[in-house]
């Protein structure tokens, strides 16, 4: 019971400290990848404590849910991801919910985010809570259209189960498994403003989705929802990684031999997946935002298609 | 030599004979040599197609000549022929009027020998495969030559038919894929699971749903070649817009063909048991083009896309009849087929006269031929006459057999046969009447090509409506009995 | 029981199938075109390893003749043709991109509903690759009919030529295989070295097929 409490508080700790080291990673890779020396990866690290330290400057007609929101949002995004299993599956929370309530607090963590973009009533924060929830629209039915399929293909809703059975090599390779990766790295895409959907180091006002909503924000308030947008993406990183790459994940039970071997996978994973995540980036251009919904609605496809094949073969 | 080898002489006739010339007439320039020679061709197909009457070769996993085939063979060659004979006199005068440039006439001949040679494949091949690569063949060969006048409207014509052929085409190979799977599981692998002796003789092993969903992937695909409603939309253009000789031919040959291919898989169906009747959707089909194509007949005004339609109604009857089924509809129908080749072909030798010599393809364009062209006016008369099935012509006959079949199976049914050809006779008459009697059109130039092939079809056509020789009903008979 | 095999085979097939809907999702000549070389190349390896798990290696000449003819010389001659007639514009469609998409999931339900209840005594390896090769060929029939440009039309009817030989070669043994997709190729060719692009080009000054219907029937 202890052992389980703090394996799942050692999860959160890591997911937490490695985040910003993962945004540093990826955006090394681009800047190398475009023959520039880029920023040092611990950066990120640095840009949140001098956040940290400064003054938070606050919109006169703000109201208190301007202020309160960056820590809902953080919170749901960090509970959220202390459900994946990233280095273990049965972690301690993982009885207590699956793969519908991490969809579901991703929702109310963007909720909150656009209600506080509109809060403070620039124009800014309207354009991006528009597209934001433009893009959630058609996000959210394709994600969970996925979660479908897999949970059809594993017989449970419950991540960890889901890791397990994947695990057991009784899966073998099957198409439905090939479009549901397809329609997921669409989505988590999509949900991390990354290249082709959102361009995250732009200012832009044609081209801001994520960051047009953060607009008005300064300090503290700034720093929270950078790290909750950074723990995001390894919630999503994770969750790639133990769907479609489970190796090296230690199961329920296991020593500590096996669980340092689970870290050391999971921060492979994460190497690894920023690796192309910086690669794709650099390869394709930002789409037009209309052409965004056709995006996800390909990602919707996919999971249907996947469900429909798996209603009719065993096999398929 | 024993009489074996005859029919192996035949075969070679009448398959090496079109290769060779194709490639031959692809190099030669010069409108006299080609066109002689590619009479020439065809009259020596036709030798071998006569010779394949009394010898045929052995069966091979390839190639098979049986009661069913060689009469169709024979018809083939036989037209081909008189075709040939009519274009070498009709083409110099297209490319006097520049119509046809002097670069495209090798590659007319060239086309011409080859859509021969792949018809003649297909009708005497016993593999599902290399039937299907005939037929494919067959179509890529006519689809250049519809376009080869290159107007606007050819070009219409040539596009719009490839899409349609290619998507049939495709449809048919899947229909294929299907009838052989069927087979692969009831009897292993390899040759014997495509060839048709083979496969009927195991007919009733064969999974019963399989053949049904292959039979109809089959008939939307060679149906659409066929010309059958709702897959007909090329036709009319096709034959408007490419020379009259490829219209002929198209019409009276290629038809046949693609009605050939559905009867195959149609006897394999009716083989085995437990398979969906073929009948009722062929029914449905032959009466929708027979009563969607009489309807149009009446506001064409172009003198080909006219006879196109007619061709649509009559390739409708025959497949109603051998939708019906039996031994007097199937013998109808085999009847309906040679006709319709004859007249039909005759028809289109006479518009085409008509329209060389008038110089519009315009039905308001063509009138009084009887006053400028008398035997022209006779020809086409009788032509329009016979293909609208007026007695005594053979086309009369057939029709009479399939209503009297009807009537003595499904009566209600024989209502809207009958209804179907009492308009297309109104409609080709009244056409008729327009383009043969009143005042004539400017036009007076004598008729250049040869009136022969014209005629001799005709008189095959009367012929074959009061008497066919005995061991031709016999035949008849007998693939009629094969078809079931 | 999984069998790999018959498992890469399968991947084979789906990655067909997905990029059939990629296909129906391009909105850039360019795209359709390098859309369509993915498509062969996942052809020419599926061929081959078909050929290699069915021990059949005539397949070996058909994964060549996609390779060499499909992945190569059509789209090269494809991008000459684009470049010559200077077309580099969008691709109009007939519906959304969306709606599209929609049908296209719909036809590989009926592809599935038709093969699935007729096959019930076959391999299920087999009826499941014979399912999805005929939604390969729906897709791409849909792909010529919900588009209004001549060349997209043409890459419609190459990918359902590619459905077919995906069904021909997922069937176990079957003769002639190479004759058909020869045979096909050819049939293929002819429409792109067309005579008819140069033909179309010449009479018209587009290739957009709406124009060509003006010409069509009696209206003159």
């Amino acid at each position: 019971m202890l052992v389980g409490l703090l394996l799942q508080g050692l999860q959160m700790a890591l997911v937490l400290a490695l985040a910003p080291l993962l945004v540093g990673w990826v955006r090394k890779v681009k800047a190398r990848l475009t023959r520039r020396r880029g920023a040092s990866v611990l950066q990120p690290y640095r840009d949140i404590f001098r956040l940290l330290h400064k003054e938070a400057v606050l919109a006169d007609n703000a109201s208190w849910l301007f202020r309160v929101a960056p820590y809902l949002v953080f919170a749901a995004i960090w509970v959220a991801a202390a459900l994946v299993p990233t280095y273990a599956t049965s972690l301690a929370f993982s009885e207590a919910a699956d793969l519908i309530v991490i969809v579901a607090l991703l929702g109310s963590a963007r909720f909150f985010l656009a209600l506080a973009a509109l809060d403070a009533g620039t124009s800014f924060g309207g354009i991006g809570a528009s597209r934001e929830m433009m893009i959630a629209a058609l996000a959210e039915p394709a994600m969970i259209m996925l979660v479908f399929s897999l949970a059809l293909v594993a017989g449970t809703t419950s991540l960890s189960a889901v890791a397990e059975h994947m695990l057991t090599g009784d899966v073998g390779l099957r198409v439905t498994l090939g479009l549901a990766l397809i329609g997921l790295v669409i989505v988590a895409v999509a949900e991390n403003g990354r290249i082709p959907v959102d361009n995250p180091a732009t200012h832009l006002e044609l081209t801001m989705v994520h960051e047009a909503m953060v607009l008005e924000y300064s300090g503290r308030h700034l720093a929270m929802i950078e790290l909750a947008a950074a723990v995001k993406l390894v919630l999503y990183v994770s969750l790639l990684g133990t769907l479609f790459a489970p190796w090296g994940i230690a199961q329920f039970g296991a020593g500590p031999q096996a669980l340092a071997i689970g870290i050391g996978a999971w921060v492979g994973k994460l190497a690894v997946a920023g690796l192309l995540l910086g690669l794709f980036e650099t390869s394709i251009a930002k789409m037009r935002v209309f052409r965004v919904g056709e995006f996800l609605g390909a990602a919707l496809l996919l999971g249907l298609l996947g469900t429909l094949l798996l209603f009719v073969s065993r096999n398929l | 030599m024993n009489a074996m080898s005859y029919g192996e002489i035949a075969l070679w006739l009448v398959l090496g004979t079109p290769a060779a010339a194709a490639a031959i007439l692809a190099m030669l320039p010069g409108y006299r040599t080609t066109a002689a020679l590619n009479v020439a061709a065809s009259l020596t197909t036709l030798v071998g197609g006569l010779i394949l009457l009394g010898s045929r070769p052995e069966p091979g996993p390839y190639l098979r000549v049986d009661d069913f085939n060689v009469y169709l063979v024979v018809l083939n060659t036989f037209v081909g022929f008189t075709t040939s004979v009519f274009s070498a006199t009709y083409i110099g005068h297209e490319l006097r009027t520049g119509r046809l440039t002097p670069a495209y006439l090798r590659f007319y001949h060239a086309m011409y020998q080859t859509m021969m040679l792949a018809m003649n494949l297909a009708l005497v091949a016993n593999n599902l495969g290399l039937l299907w690569v005939a037929v494919e063949a067959a179509t890529i060969a006519t689809v250049l030559m519809v376009g080869i006048y290159r107007t606007h409207a050819a070009i219409e014509a040539a596009w719009k038919y490839f899409i349609l052929g290619s998507v049939g085409i495709a449809f048919a190979l899947f229909g294929t894929i299907l009838v052989y799977f069927a087979a692969q599981q009831a009897m292993g692998e390899g040759l014997p699971a495509m060839a048709w002796d083979t496969l009927l003789a195991r007919a009733s092993d064969l999974d019963p749903r399989l053949l049904d969903l292959a039979f109809v992937f089959i008939l939307v695909g060679y149906g659409t070649k066929a010309g059958l409603v709702p897959f007909h939309a090329w036709l009319p253009d096709a034959h408007a817009e490419g020379p009259t000789p490829i219209s002929a031919v198209l019409s009276g040959l290629l038809l046949n063909v693609a009605i050939y291919a559905i009867l195959r898989f149609k006897m394999l169906l009716s083989a085995n048991g437990e398979a969906l009747a073929p009948g009722p959707i062929m029914i449905a089909m032959g009466l929708s083009s027979l009563l969607f194509a009489a309807f149009m007949l009446y506001r064409r005004n172009d003198a080909k896309r006219l006879f196109a339609y007619s061709s649509i109604e009559h390739m409708g009857i025959v497949t109603f009849a051998f939708g019906m089924g039996g031994p007097l509809a199937n013998f109808a129908g085999l009847l309906h087929m040679a006709m319709h080749s004859l007249g039909k072909s005759a028809v289109f030798f006479a518009v085409g006269h008509a329209t060389q010599v008038k110089g519009t393809q315009r039905i308001d364009g063509i009138t009084g031929l009887g006053s400028t062209h008398p035997t022209l006016a006779v020809g086409l008369a009788v032509a329009v006459l016979a293909i609208a099935g007026m007695p005594p012509f053979g086309i009369f006959m057939s029709e009479f057999l399939v209503v009297s079949s009807t009537f003595a199976r499904e009566p209600l049914l024989a209502i809207p046969l009958v209804a179907g050809v009492l308009v297309a006779f109104g409609a080709l008459a009244m056409r008729l009447h327009g383009m043969v009697f009143g005042e004539p059109s400017p036009g007076t130039a004598a008729v250049e090509a040869s009136y022969l092939p014209l005629f001799s079809h005709l008189a095959l056509v009367a012929v074959a409506g009061v008497w066919l020789p005995r061991p031709l009903v016999a035949w008849f008979q007998a693939v009629a009995a094969m078809l079931g | 029981m999984h069998s790999l095999a018959f498992d890469i085979a399968h991947m084979f097939a789906g990655a067909m199938l997905v990029a059939s809907f990629a296909l129906l999702y391009q909105r850039r000549m360019s795209g359709i075109v390098d859309t369509y070389v993915v498509h062969s190349l996942i052809l020419t390896v599926a061929a081959g390893w078909q050929a290699y798990i069915q021990d059949a290696p005539h397949l070996y000449v058909t994964a060549a003749i996609a390779l060499v003819f499909k992945t190569l010389i059509i789209p090269i001659a494809l991008r000459r043709i684009m470049r010559r007639l200077d077309i580099h514009r969008s691709v109009e469609t007939v519906l959304g991109i969306g709606p599209t998409m929609l049908l296209g999931v719909g036809l590989v339900a009926l592809s599935i509903l038709l093969i699935f209840p007729v096959t019930e005594s076959a391999d299920a390896f087999a009826r499941e690759d014979l399912a999805l090769a005929l939604s390969v060929i729906l897709l791409g029939l849909l792909t010529m009919i919900t588009r209004r440009n001549a060349i997209t039309q043409v890459i419609g009817f190459l990918s359902l030529e590619n459905g077919l030989i995906l069904a021909a070669v997922g069937v176990r043994g079957m003769p002639l295989v190479v004759e058909i997709s020869v045979a096909f190729s050819v049939l293929a060719a002819f429409v792109v070295f067309g005579v008819f692009f140069f033909r179309i080009r010449e009479r018209f000054d587009t290739l957009d097929v709406q124009a060509l219907g003006e010409f069509r029937g009696e209206r003159r």
